[in-house]
C-alpha cells in the first residue's frame, strides 16, 4: 500500500459553495516524515485544502488520503492520527497553559493521571511551564501559538496540520515557534503547514506546492522555487534622472538579465547572480568606476509576490498567447536553468495556464498582495511606474514586511 | 492497555490508547471532561452564574415582594405561592442567550475546530456544555428557592411532591439549554444572539401564566398563553407545590392536563432542539 510512504495524499480536491469554488482540484503527495510548504496569499484556497484533509469539511470532489485513511470514508481513523493548528490559536483562554493541555490529554484518553504527565511534559518541551498555570488569555502571541502547537501534539500525530503557523508573531517567537516545527520535523512527523511567507516555506519545508486561487500552480524545493524567481534584487537609486542612463550601462557588467528602470523612483534594479556577493561587489566596483551619483543601495529577497510574479507572470507570456513578448526567465538563463533541470525539477503546472492568470489578478486588483503594473497603468502609474520588458518588469510594489 | 489488532502502517498513538472501558465510558469520559471545562470557566467569571440567578431574584423582589399587595389571584391562593413557579422558571429562560453565546464563541475562535479534529463524538462537546449549564441551573435554582421562602413562598404538599416539581424544572432548564446550542449554531452573531435571548425571555414569560392567571390577559392571547409550554410547566409545579388557584383561573385542555402538555412540549422542543442544534454544529464547520 501506498499510505506506508505517502503521509498525505490528496487527488484533484475540490470544493464547491453555492456561490463560488475554493478550490479547483489540488493535487498534493507529501512522502512520510517529510514538511511540506502550501504557499500561496490569502483566499487562495489554502485554508480550505488543512481543513478538508483535517476531516473538518467535506470535499465535493476527488479524494484525500491521510496517515493511511480517507478523510471522508475513515474520518475517526483520520483524526486518531492528525494534530491541527488552525490559524486562531485555539486555547480555551479561561483555562490556564496546564488545564488547557489537561483537558485534551483527557479527551485522547490518557486518563485522569496519564493527563497530568502528558501536559507537564509537553509544558516543558515547549517552555511555558512558568507560565503553566496562568490563564491562556494572559499569554502573549507567541505562548498562545506554542500552547495551541502542545496541544496538537499530545497524542503524537502522524501528521501535523499547522495553518499559518507564525502569521501575526514578531520575529522573536516565530523563530522560537520554527525551531518548534524544525524538532517536531526531526521528530519523524509529516508536516503539512500554509504560509504567505516565502522565509517561513524556505526555512521548514521540505518541498513547496504554491497553489493560487484554488489550484497547485507549481510545486517543488524551496530551492528550485527561488531559482524560478531568481535570486536577490539589487536596487540602486540615483540622484536624478539624467543618472540613470549610467546606471543601467554600470550594472549591464553583471551580464545578467537587463537590468530594469524605474523612472520615476529613480531607480534601476537588477538581478544578482547565485553568488550574490561577487555581483555586488562587481556591481559597486561598476557604479563607481562610471562616477554614478547614487542616493540609495538596496538588497532586496525575493518574495512570494516575486513567486507570484514569476510564475503567473511567466504563464502570461507563452508564445501563443503573444510571441512578441521576451522569453521566461527560465530560458533567458540557460546556465541556472540547465542546473535546476539537473537537480530536483521545479514542476509548474503547465495545464490551467491562461484561467490562473486571469483569476490571480481579479482579487489583486481588489489590492490583493499581488499587483500586475502592467494590468493596471494608470493607479499604479503614481506609486510604482510600469518598469520595461520581460517576466522582470513585473515591478513588485509591496514590500514583503519580515 | 488491550492491545487491539493495529494495521501495520499504523503503528502510533492510535493503537497505544485503544480508550479505557469501551466507546460508552469513553463518551461519558469525554462528555465530562468537557463540562469540566465549563465549570471551570465558571469559576473564573462567575458572570454568567450571577447573570442566570439575579435575573429570577430581582423578578422576585420586583413582583412578588413589591407588588404582592395589588395582586389578588382566584382561589385565594398567596401570590408569594403564585409567583414562585413563575419565578423558578426565568432560570431556564434566562440561560439561553450566555448558553448560545457561549456556543457561538467556541465556534468563532476555533476551539470547536479543535475539539473536531480530535477522535471524540462531536455530541459530547454539546453535551459537555448542557451539563454543565444544567449544574448552573440548579445553583441559581436553589438560590432562587431560598430567597422566595425567605419572602413567604411556602410548598404544601410534601417533600416528594416539591422535589417532583424542581425535576420538572430541572427538565425545563435542559430543554432551554438545547435551546440555546441551537440559538448559538445557527445564529453566529453576538449581538443578534443577544436580542433575541432576550426576546425569548419577555415572550415566552409574559405571555405566560408565570405572573397573573391566563384568565387576566386579554382574550385574543389567551390560546396563545394556554398552548405556551412555559404556562404547562408553571402549572404543573404549582399543582406539584399546592400553589395552584385551580382550573378556573387559566383554563383550556392544557390546563386540565398540564403534566401531559408539559411531558409532550418539552419532549417535542427537546427533540428539534438537539435536530437543530447538532445540525448546526455540524455546518458550522462547513460540513
Amino acid at each position: 500500500m501506498a499510505a506506508s510512504d505517502t503521509a498525505i495524499l490528496a487527488e484533484g480536491l475540490g470544493k464547491s459553495y453555492r456561490s463560488h469554488t475554493a478550490l479547483h482540484g489540488i493535487d498534493l503527495a507529501v512522502p512520510a516524515g517529510t514538511v511540506l510548504g502550501v504557499l500561496g496569499p490569502n483566499g487562495a484556497g489554502k485554508t480550505t485544502t488543512v481543513r478538508i484533509l483535517a476531516t473538518l469539511v467535506r470535499p465535493t470532489g476527488g479524494r484525500a488520503i491521510v496517515a493511511g485513511y480517507d478523510v471522508v470514508r475513515e474520518g475517526r481513523e483520520v483524526r486518531r492520527r492528525i494534530g491541527l493548528a488552525g490559524q486562531y490559536a485555539a486555547v480555551d483562554e479561561l483555562l490556564t497553559g496546564r488545564e488547557n493541555l489537561v483537558l485534551l490529554a483527557r479527551l485522547l484518553r490518557f486518563g485522569r493521571r496519564g493527563a497530568a504527565r502528558r501536559a507537564a511534559e509537553l509544558l516543558d518541551r515547549f517552555e511555558l511551564t512558568e507560565a503553566a498555570d496562568r490563564p491562556a488569555g494572559t499569554y502573549s502571541g507567541g505562548m498562545r501559538r506554542r500552547l495551541d502547537l502542545a496541544t496538537c501534539v499530545i497524542g503524537d500525530p502522524e501528521v501535523l496540520f499547522l495553518d499559518e503557523p507564525t502569521t501575526g508573531l514578531d520575529p522573536a517567537s516565530r523563530n522560537v515557534l520554527w525551531d518548534v516545527v524544525r524538532d517536531l520535523a526531526a521528530g519523524g512527523v509529516t508536516i503539512l503547514l500554509t504560509t504567505q511567507y516565502l522565509e517561513e516555506a524556505d526555512q521548514l519545508a521540505d518541498r513547496v506546492a504554491v497553489i493560487d486561487a484554488g489550484r497547485v500552480i507549481a510545486e517543488g524545493t524551496p530551492d528550485s522555487l527561488k531559482r524560478q524567481v531568481g535570486s536577490d534584487r539589487l536596487e540602486v537609486t540615483v540622484a536624478g534622472p539624467e543618472d540613470l542612463a549610467d546606471a543601467v550601462a554600470a550594472l549591464a557588467v553583471l551580464g545578467g538579465p537587463a537590468p530594469v528602470t524605474d523612472e520615476a523612483a529613480r531607480r534601476v534594479s537588477v538581478q544578482l547572480g547565485p553568488d550574490g556577493l561577487d555581483d555586488l561587489a562587481r556591481a559597486a566596483q561598476a557604479l563607481r568606476d562610471k562616477g554614478v551619483p547614487t542616493v540609495d543601495i538596496d538588497l532586496r529577497k525575493p518574495t512570494l509576490d516575486d513567486v507570484f510574479f514569476d510564475l503567473t507572470g511567466t504563464n502570461a507570456k507563452q508564445p501563443p498567447q503573444d510571441p512578441a513578448e521576451p522569453v521566461p526567465v527560465a530560458e533567458e538563463r540557460p546556465a541556472r536553468a540547465a542546473r535546476a533541470a539537473r537537480e530536483e525539477s521545479l514542476t509548474v503546472v503547465e495545464e490551467p495556464l491562461v484561467p490562473v492568470v486571469e483569476e490571480a489578478l481579479v482579487p489583486a486588483a481588489e489590492g490583493g498582495p499581488v499587483r500586475a503594473v502592467e494590468e493596471a497603468p494608470a493607479p499604479a502609474a503614481e506609486a510604482e511606474p510600469p518598469a520595461v520588458a520581460g517576466p522582470q518588469s513585473l515591478t513588485v510594489t509591496k514590500e514583503e514586511s519580515q | 492497555m488491550t492491545a487491539t489488532a493495529t494495521a501495520p502502517t499504523a503503528p502510533s498513538r492510535a493503537a497505544a490508547r485503544p480508550g479505557p472501558g469501551g466507546p460508552v465510558r469513553g463518551h461519558l469520559g469525554d462528555t465530562f471532561a468537557l463540562a469540566g471545562r465549563h465549570l471551570t470557566h465558571l469559576r473564573r467569571s462567575p458572570g454568567r452564574l450571577v447573570l442566570v440567578t439575579m435575573n429570577p431574584l430581582v423578578m422576585l423582589i420586583a413582583v412578588g415582594y413589591l407588588f404582592r399587595g395589588s395582586m389578588h389571584i382566584p382561589g385565594g391562593v398567596a401570590y408569594e405561592d403564585f409567583i414562585m413557579a413563575g419565578i423558578a422558571i426565568q432560570v431556564g429562560l434566562t440561560g439561553v442567550g450566555p448558553t448560545a453565546i457561549g456556543v457561538a464563541l467556541d465556534l468563532r475562535h476555533g476551539l470547536v475546530d479543535r475539539f473536531r479534529s480530535l477522535p471524540i463524538s462531536p455530541s459530547s462537546v454539546l453535551l459537555g456544555r448542557t451539563l454543565s449549564d444544567l449544574v448552573v441551573g440548579a445553583v441559581s435554582l436553589t438560590a432562587v428557592s431560598l430567597v422566595g421562602l425567605g419572602v413567604g413562598w411556602r410548598p404544601h404538599e410534601g417533600v416528594l411532591r416539591t422535589a417532583a416539581g424542581f425535576g420538572v424544572l430541572l427538565a425545563f432548564v435542559y430543554v432551554m439549554t438545547w435551546v440555546g446550542i441551537l440559538l448559538g449554531t445557527t445564529q453566529r452573531n453576538i449581538e443578534a444572539i443577544d436580542g433575541t435571548g432576550a426576546l425569548v425571555l419577555v415572550i415566552l414569560s409574559f405571555l405566560s401564566n408565570a405572573y397573573v392567571p391566563v384568565s387576566g390577559l386579554p382574550g385574543w392571547l389567551r390560546p396563545v398563553a394556554e398552548w405556551n409550554p412555559v404556562t404547562s410547566v408553571v402549572t404543573t409545579c404549582r399543582r406539584l407545590w399546592g400553589n395552584d388557584p385551580g382550573v378556573a383561573a387559566s383554563g383550556g385542555f392544557p390546563a386540565h392536563h398540564p403534566g401531559l402538555v408539559t411531558a409532550v412540549t418539552l419532549t417535542a422542543l427537546l427533540l428539534a432542539a438537539v435536530w437543530g442544534g447538532v445540525r448546526g454544529f455540524r455546518r458550522a464547520g462547513g460540513h
